[in-house]
């Protein structure tokens, strides 16, 4: 019984920092059909900013309460900046060429990142363990979790909830999904596509900093962070669907309940078990759980 | 419509992904950076610089904790042997007299990137030998070419047995121990800590350092402790980051003790992680490369959590002058005491000297590569870790003795309390012998 909660409680947990996690990545496929490999390196970059910001901020001698804020400044710091200077810099200059070329166009852009992110802070390890700890942790069962981990939580229903909302809920989200059934048509009614498009890939690169700002008071800020993720955020969004936001979140809780169950109850097959869950759905749906036949829903 | 070519996309995405990225983590480093060894003062002899190629991990996960100490003992040390002032015996400057030039490559970016990066050095760059390797996975791809260019080649981190046990190499040396002996002698520690016993547990990472790791602990645990069970044995993918799960696992387990053989940003993640939640409190941690993470995390770790440093190196390196000197001019020059990996690189070096000094046998003459090698098998040398000896792999294999403590936070300061070591002989396996059966046939249950 308490191996079950555990597996419940751990499942909730992972599913939630996985969407967290998948959520720019495929906000920005489903309007803009672009697979952002460089996902991974604004997810990096949103953890080294956010190290580097609650670094000055606790180096000041203030309430480490603050570093929460600084948590969410990195995340809108690195949306802002590298949001459009990547999407107007780079990717506007190859829109309407096929899906692979923008894989690979996105992909020299990871390498890049990778590569300026050791330039900027080196090969040491930064920690911003305060936001982590303050908390302290709460008994659930046998067992004590972080309350921070209720953190990672919330900030998964928000996002959802905010995404849902926003799209669903507001004019510019009409717009959107304008944009997402026909480019060319929502063009023709008036529809200021680049803005449309410019808009999108900073919520996604800033949804991805936002991930990785949130990660790295539970880890040690180092290189090669970034490529984990992408793999793992690749895993959930093709489970779901492509593009798909709802899909997106099945995924991340299917693959985050199995992963928990199989450490729990079968650790030898723990990282199978993630790819087996994908290449079963892949191979009943091959287009993903939520991807319908014509209709794309976002 | 648009599915189809979405399908396409994807498997074009998940390639790279899955298969590109990985490589890439590595990849992504430039190419190999020929940095001049440190502003070398003119040669003491008329011979031309000995070339020393040196690979370590200068970008990646690895560099951090490992690669760039490494590459800093390297340019401390050479920088001193080519000014001559490093404590006896190793006065004499340079090898044996001729300045080194040092030609740092990545070790990053996998194998097959490793055997051409050794190729380069080897055959265009011209080195005079190579030191290097971190990673077991390079030590064993490079062997075979170090053999079949006839370089001499000193490994001096990488830890898999393999090397000398499952093979026979002229060319090749490693001046550090294997890793058996890490986990050998973890288990020797807390059984010994821990006289009740009853349930361990581990974490490590699903590759073959982190699984290498947990056999030999688990089989060198069975036979001196046959009644201990085993709760759990986690291996979570190299680089997870997240393991929320893999805490409860191993707190629901209550075990006595959990071994880890994680290093860099796994181990900081793990420690950050189960620190908070009480598990390091709960059970006894024995972290097999712990010493890596207590310059940085030390505040993390919770008193009485066991912590090893693949060998007397660090805060485990004995007294003496080598020792005392290397720490002060590292410090100076790094500001942070240097860890294992830095000491290894020593190791390697003064190692090199003392064979290419023995063949050329008190003259001032240029020795061939093969009276080297045949001065390097079996050679006994004094290094900051104390004195090593070259005993397995027919003379080409160092052991060492090896060292665990707790820690122990006073005043602020973390310290290491119940220092036991051990020596060389009873936690490495005698020539000829592999490492698993030696653990299997040689342990008994103690009364």
């Amino acid at each position: 019984m308490g191996d079950l909660l555990a597996v419940v409680v751990d499942g909730l947990i992972y599913s939630s920092w996985l969407f967290v996690v998948a959520a720019g990545l495929t906000i920005v496929y489903g309007v803009m059909r672009i697979l952002n490999m460089a996902h991974g390196s604004l997810y990096a970059l949103g953890a080294y900013a956010a190290a580097s910001l609650a670094g000055a901020w606790m180096a000041g001698g203030r309430s480490p309460a603050g570093t929460y804020a600084m948590l969410l400044a990195a995340a809108l710091l690195v949306g802002l900046v590298m949001g459009p200077l990547v999407e107007r810099g780079l990717l506007r200059l190859v829109y309407g060429r096929d899906e692979v070329v923008m894989v690979l166009v996105t992909y020299a852009l990871f390498l890049i990142l990778e590569d300026a992110v050791k330039l900027a802070w080196g090969v040491e390890s930064y920690f911003v363990t305060e936001p982590y700890q303050l908390l302290g942790t709460v008994e659930v069962g046998p067992l004590s979790y972080p309350v921070y981990s209720g953190v990672i939580v919330l900030a998964a229903v928000a996002t959802a909830a905010g995404l849902r909302w926003g799209i669903y809920k507001t004019s510019y989200g009409k717009l959107l999904i304008a944009v997402i059934h026909d480019r060319e048509m929502a063009a023709a009614m008036g529809i200021n596509v680049g803005r449309v498009f410019l808009a999108t890939f900073t919520l996604g690169t800033m949804l991805a900093a936002l991930a990785g700002a949130l990660t790295a008071p539970s880890v040690s800020v180092v290189p090669g962070m970034g490529v984990e993720v992408i793999v793992l955020a690749f895993a959930v969004v093709v489970i779901g669907g492509l593009g798909s936001m709802p899909g997106a979140a099945l995924g991340a809780l299917i693959v985050g309940v199995v992963r928990s169950a199989a450490v729990h109850f079968l650790p030898q097959v723990e990282l199978f078990s993630i790819y087996l869950v994908m290449a079963l759905v892949l191979a009943f749906r091959p287009r993903g759980l939520f991807v319908a036949a014509e209709v794309r829903k976002i | 419509m648009k599915n189809g070519i979405g399908s396409q996309i994807l498997s074009a995405a998940m390639a790279v992904a899955l298969l590109g990225a990985p490589a890439a983590a590595g990849a992504q480093a430039p190419a190999p950076a020929p940095a001049a060894a440190p502003a070398a003062p003119a040669p003491a002899a008329e011979a031309k610089p000995f070339k020393l190629g040196v690979v370590t991990f200068l970008s990646g996960a690895a560099a951090g904790p490992f690669g760039v100490p490494a590459r800093n003992g390297a340019e401390v040390l050479v920088e001193a042997l080519n000014a001559g002032k490093v404590p006896a015996p190793y006065a004499k400057k340079g090898f044996g007299g001729r300045a080194i030039e040092v030609v740092f490559i990545d070790e990053a970016g996998g194998t097959t990137k490793q055997v051409s990066e050794y190729r380069d050095l080897v055959q265009r760059q011209n080195v005079d030998a190579v030191i290097g390797y971190i990673s077991s996975g390079d030590c064993l791809a490079v062997a075979p070419v170090a053999e079949e260019l006839k370089k001499l080649t000193v490994f001096f981190d990488c830890g898999t047995p393999r090397i000398f046990e499952d093979a026979s190499y002229k060319y090749v040396f490693r001046t550090s121990a294997h890793a058996a002996m890490d986990n050998v002698a973890a288990a020797l520690y807390v059984a010994e800590m821990k006289p009740k016993l009853k349930k361990v547990a581990g974490i490590n990472q699903n590759y073959a350092w982190g699984q290498d790791s947990w056999n030999d602990f688990e089989a060198t645990m069975k036979a001196i402790r046959p009644d201990v069970q085993v709760t759990t044995s986690q291996m979570p993918k190299l680089g997870a980051g997240q393991y929320g799960a893999e805490v409860s696992a191993l707190m629901a387990g209550s075990p006595d003790v959990i071994h880890s053989s994680f290093w860099g940003g796994d181990l900081d993640a793990f420690v950050l992680q189960a620190g908070p939640r009480g598990l390091l409190k709960k059970s006894t941690a024995v972290l097999t490369c712990g010493e890596t993470a207590t310059h940085k995390l030390g505040g993390q770790l919770p008193d009485g959590t066991v912590i090893g440093a693949r060998g007397p190196h660090g805060v485990y390196a004995p007294d003496n002058e080598l020792n005392r000197w290397f720490r002060t001019v590292y410090q100076d020059r790094n500001g942070l005491f240097p860890n294992y990996p830095a000491y290894h690189m020593v190791q390697a070096i003064l190692g090199l000297k003392s064979a290419y000094e023995k063949a050329q046998g008190g003259t001032d003459a240029v020795p061939t590569q093969d009276a080297v090698i045949g001065a390097f098998e079996g050679i006994t040398f004094e290094t900051p870790s104390g004195t090593i000896a070259l005993k397995l792999g027919k003379g080409h294999q160092a052991v060492e003795e090896t060292v665990y403590g707790v820690t122990k936070t006073v005043g602020g300061k973390l310290t290491f309390a119940n220092v036991k070591r051990f020596p060389a002989d009873k936690v490495n396996p005698p020539e000829g012998a592999k490492s698993v059966d030696w653990i299997k046939t040689s342990f008994k249950p103690a009364k």
